[in-house]
């Protein structure tokens, strides 16, 4: 029993590990800013996209979010990351991380948006552009609100998924929480780090994870 | 009726693929004037009317409003156009996320660009209008359909139109409530708006219309004032339809 304590809740090794693992999770913040504010925004674009009534529009984000949700992540970070120096294009590990999962997300919060969008009545549209709304006017001050509403649940969930997702990114060596519990892990040759890490992102997901049920209550009530 | 014409609908066609739902519809609206128009469902008096502000995209054909034809221009104009078309719908469409002031001044804003002053002062007047003006807090899911359809009016109304289309405006009303949105039309048409109204309504349209157009089949069969249409319509459709839905 000692030794399993000593390996894997080593307070001592917890706390000289703890201003790398703060490293880590400054980083791991950085990307989830990224990736989700960037993605929130693609994502839109996206659906808009997918719902136009030019052809080749819906045509590309359709092949967009088919392609980005069917192509694992990691596969995607890798190849990017790896592949694109070959092309000639040098990218930072950052940057590599940043496009690899907005290419992935901003598909998933596409579908959602789209679900959004395809559940705000079209007497809505209507009723607005009558006013003398634009189209750009009417998506900001009536449908988009009511959208987002209705898909807050799965908006928060997909955004639980990128968080998760960033520790991908240890793969390709960038310094975010879990490859920096990684390299404590590796110098101390103890577990503890690893399980500080656990806690950090437990602390960082399970109120969203909370939220997510509340609003999903909410919506149902 | 020898004012001005304020709405010309000129050889209006719509298709729908190989299906086409109106024929060649001329209509000619005077300012002031209150066309009613009725017909069987299918006869294409709704997508008539969602053809006037362009909701519906006519396949040709011209809307001129006021000696402006919608037809032409840019995008940009089309939005400025149809701030001088009001329109009602028969699911009312309040924004159920805003109060009902800001229904009101939602489109004064953004639009007409009025401040927030002027905005809400012209909201008020109008919910007061169409007696809404104590529920200007309140949000469209509190309302009964009766209350809802009298902000709606009122959105449209504050942004000035020259012409109001109504389309079924209390067709999904509870028989109770009818009466106090068609008093609201009553006002309207005393104060002097132009107004084409697509309804069910016929006693309302005795008492108030002009003129009655009788569509069927995607072409105007016969128009005439209420009493020519009611009392003694020429046509042979005209007199099925009346006496279908007179029972």
């Amino acid at each position: 029993m000692d030794i399993f304590i000593d390996q894997f809740f080593n307070i001592e090794i917890m706390r000289k590990s703890l201003p790398l693992l703060f490293k880590g999770l400054w980083m791991t913040l950085q990307l989830c800013s990224a990736v989700i504010l960037l993605g929130l925004i693609g994502g839109l674009f996206v659906a808009l996209g997918n719902m136009s009534e030019r052809r080749w529009l819906r045509w590309i984000s359709i092949a967009y979010t088919d392609l980005f949700r069917a192509l694992p992540p990691l596969v995607l970070l890798i190849f990017i990351y790896a592949g694109l120096p070959f092309a000639g294009i040098n990218i930072s590990p950052f940057a590599a991380v940043v496009i690899a999962f907005l290419l992935n997300n901003s598909s998933y919060y596409a579908e959602v948006y789209r679900a959004g969008l395809i559940s705000v009545a079209k007497g809505q549209w209507e009723a607005a552009q009558s006013t003398g709304l634009s189209p750009a006017q009417t998506l900001i001050h009536v449908v988009l609100p009511q959208a987002v509403r209705n898909i807050l649940p799965d908006l928060l969930s997909n955004t639980v998924e990128v968080v998760k997702l960033t520790s991908l990114a240890s793969v390709i060596s960038l310094s975010e929480l879990l490859y920096n519990a990684g390299m404590a892990r590796s110098v101390t040759y103890n577990a503890s780090p690893l399980v500080l890490a656990a806690l950090f992102y437990l602390v960082l997901l399970w109120p969203l994870v909370r939220l997510v049920s509340h609003f999903q209550r909410r919506l149902a009530a | 009726m020898a004012n001005r014409p304020m709405l010309e609908i000129v050889s209006l066609e719509k298709r729908f693929g190989t299906n086409t739902i109106l024929k060649k519809i001329d209509l000619k609206v005077a300012e002031g004037e209150l066309v009613f128009v009725i017909g069987p469902s299918g006869s294409g008096k709704s997508t008539m009317l969602r053809c006037c502000n362009r909701l519906e995209e006519p396949t040709s054909g011209d809307i001129i409003v006021d000696g402006r034809n919608i037809m032409a221009g840019t995008r940009r104009d089309l939005d400025s156009m149809r701030l001088q078309i009001g329109m009602v719908f028969q699911g009312f469409h309040l924004y159920p996320h805003m109060t009902v002031l800001r229904n009101v001044t939602l489109a004064q804003r953004k639009a007409l660009k009025r401040t927030k002053a002027e905005a809400d002062a012209r909201a008020i007047d109008m919910l007061e209008q169409v007696g809404m003006a104590h529920k200007a807090d309140a949000y469209p899911g509190e309302l009964s359909g009766g209350q809802q359809q009298r902000v709606a009016i009122a959105r449209s109304l504050a942004l000035d139109p020259k012409v109001m289309l109504f389309d079924e405006p209390t067709s999904a009303l509870d028989p109770e409530l009818v009466g106090s949105v068609l008093k609201v039309m009553k006002d309207l048409k005393s104060k002097g708006m132009t107004m084409v109204v697509v309804s069910h309504e016929m006693g309302f349209a005795r008492e108030t219309a002009d003129r009655v157009v009788f569509m069927d089949g995607g072409v105007v069969v016969e128009q005439g004032t209420p009493e020519e249409i009611f009392g003694a319509p020429k046509a042979e459709r005209t007199r099925a339809f009346l006496s279908r839905v007179s029972g």
